[in-house]
């Protein structure tokens, strides 16, 4: 059974239908793709997984457990995180006030220890600016800090929204390269990038959505050959 | 020029009491986005909580406690029974219901206790003076003083040294955010209330310690004040209260030493009009508050 299953998922704002009803899943271990043009229903789709927005219908398993209802603070201490588009860190508090924070499900000093280091070593920037506000970060580093910040509540899967948004071409590299690395950490990641043969390379599935709905699934490397996604983000119906 | 530190003495002390109030709303609006209009009654309640501690014989040292925690107590059964359930709701039903709550335990008071004034029964030291250099200072205005500066650094200590008052000032600035982190929303709202419970109690307690009296009515002016407190220090905005609190304490306490007798019956206006000056100037107060209400989810 996948580690992740997602079954018929609508999301809706009022009359506005995001999401209509999708289908897919995350096996262990795996680097899954999400998809799609602007207004697609990508944020819809993790927000709603992560409880920041309410699932409209379907249903929603994670290892075994149906979480289609749980509210955000209870996902968080069953392994699941989000960092969500926008990168949203809390800018009034210190890097690693904000940090502290994305631990808050977390018990146990030892515990609590391995994750304060396994964020610092990944990021050590993060831990030369530690008593800096978030505010005062630059983009780049502000996304670091949202992607500590989620890994610090020790994340089976990780749910990354347009985590290379708006940075510079070193730094996108270096997300990448985060990715790559976490996933060799044992984490199972799902990742929304408008960045997309860079999101192909290192994946290993993805979804294409278009208006709320799976246009096309596949092998990363199938879907990068076939004319599917450029026509998504052409717009093409 | 004794006159001036004398006042000064006096702004002090009547603007951390304004401070420790708009600090209580402040806290609860950063992390609602409801002015809490009842929060004058939580004062009133640790009021007759003192009154009757009085009656009682209970000694001062223990009502004050119990006076507090009264008021704290009583905020987080108000947050309980009567906020949570319009928590998603408007601001305007949120302010509504705070209203209403308001009036209601005043109309208990009325009935209850009693419709008039009270007198609450103070130890001898707080209406005495002491001379410091040259001055002649009430006790219970260096008493308010110290207190109010107790509480704004255990607070500030609490909301940075506290997993739990990180959480606030977390929840405050993106609520949803915060709950993704796995705060869970009513911990946070309940440690609101009880903190702006304790300002409130604490305040009290200084105020009756000025007027030995206690009414129905008696949170409804401090509150007012530590409204427009909270305003024009920016709303939400935690150190934006105090200052807003210490503004306003010595923008009354100077008007009403230094404006000529002919005007004395223009303060209140003239008060008014200054804070509307500084509020043209930062049109979102001295310090404004960093929230992010991108969405309320
Ligand atoms: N909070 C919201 N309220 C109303 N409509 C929204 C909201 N968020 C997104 N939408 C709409 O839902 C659709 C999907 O948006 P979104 O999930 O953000 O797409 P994507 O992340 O793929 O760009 C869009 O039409 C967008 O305008
Ligand atoms: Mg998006």
């Amino acid at each position: 059974m996948p580690l992740f299953g997602v079954n018929s998922l609508s999301v809706h704002y009022g009359a506005i239908e995001a999401v209509r009803g999708i289908d897919f899943e995350v096996g262990e271990g795996e680097i899954v793709a999400l998809l799609g043009a602007n207004g697609a229903g990508k944020s819809s789709t993790l927000n709603a997984l992560a409880g920041l927005v309410p699932v409209a219908g379907g249903s929603v398993r994670f290892d075994g457990v149906d979480i289609t209802n749980l509210k955000p603070e209870a996902l968080t201490p069953l392994g699941l995180a989000l960092s969500p588009e926008g990168r949203r860190v809390f800018g009034t508090l210190t890097v690693a006030e904000n940090l502290r924070m994305g631990a808050y499900s977390i018990s146990g000093r030892h515990v609590l220890e391995q994750a304060w280091e396994r964020v610092y070593d990944l990021f050590p920037l993060l831990y030369e600016r530690r008593s800096q506000y978030a505010g005062t970060l630059s983009g780049g580093q502000q996304q670091m800090l949202a992607v500590g910040r989620a890994l610090m509540s020790n994340p089976r899967l990780l749910f990354l929204d347009e985590p290379s948004l708006g940075l510079a071409p070193r730094i996108v590299d270096q997300v990448f390269e985060l990715i790559v690395k976490l996933r060799e950490q044992g984490v199972t990641l799902v990742v929304v990038e408008q960045n997309v043969d860079r999101a192909l390379e290192i994946a290993d599935r993805a979804y294409l959505l278009a208006l709320g709905q799976i246009r096309a699934a596949g092998s990363a490397s199938d879907l990068a050959k076939s004319g599917a996604v450029t026509a998504a983000y052409l717009g093409e119906a | 020029m004794e006159l001036i530190l004398q006042q000064t003495v006096n702004a002090i002390s009547l603007g951390g009491t304004y401070a420790l109030l708009a600090l209580g709303l402040a806290v609860v609006f950063s992390i609602m986005g409801m002015i809490n209009f009842a929060h004058g009654e939580l004062m009133t309640i640790s009021g007759y909580v003192l009154m009757y501690c009085g009656i009682l014989g209970v000694p001062f040292t223990i009502a004050v406690p119990l006076a507090v925690l009264a008021a704290m107590a009583a905020a987080v059964l108000m947050e309980r029974i009567a906020f949570r359930p319009v928590r998603n709701a408007s601001g305007a039903t949120m302010l509504v219901t705070s209203f209403a709550v308001a009036m209601i335990l005043q109309v208990l008071f009325q009935n209850l206790i009693s419709p008039r004034s009270q007198p609450v029964l103070l130890p001898e030291y707080l209406s005495q003076s002491i001379s410091v250099g040259g001055i002649f200072i009430g006790v219970n205005k260096l008493v308010a003083i110290v207190a109010t500066l107790v509480m704004l650094f255990v607070l500030d200590r609490f909301m940075t040294r506290q997993k739990i008052g990180i959480a606030m000032r977390a929840a405050a600035e993106d609520f949803a955010v915060a709950r993704l982190m796995g705060i869970r929303a009513n911990t946070v709202i309940a440690g609101a209330f009880a903190i702006s419970g304790m300002l409130a109690g604490v305040a009290a307690v200084l105020w009756v310690s000025q007027r030995a009296s206690v009414d129905p009515l008696m949170g409804f002016v401090p509150v007012v004040k530590a409204f427009i407190a909270a305003i024009l220090g920016g709303l939400g905005s935690l150190r934006g209260a105090v200052a807003g609190g210490f503004l306003l304490g010595f923008i009354e306490i100077y008007l009403a030493a230094f404006l000529p007798s002919g005007m004395q019956a223009f303060r209140e206006p003239i008060g008014l009009s200054l804070v509307i000056l500084v509020l043209l100037v930062r049109p979102n107060g001295l310090i404004p508050a960093a929230t992010i209400r991108a969405q309320k989810v």
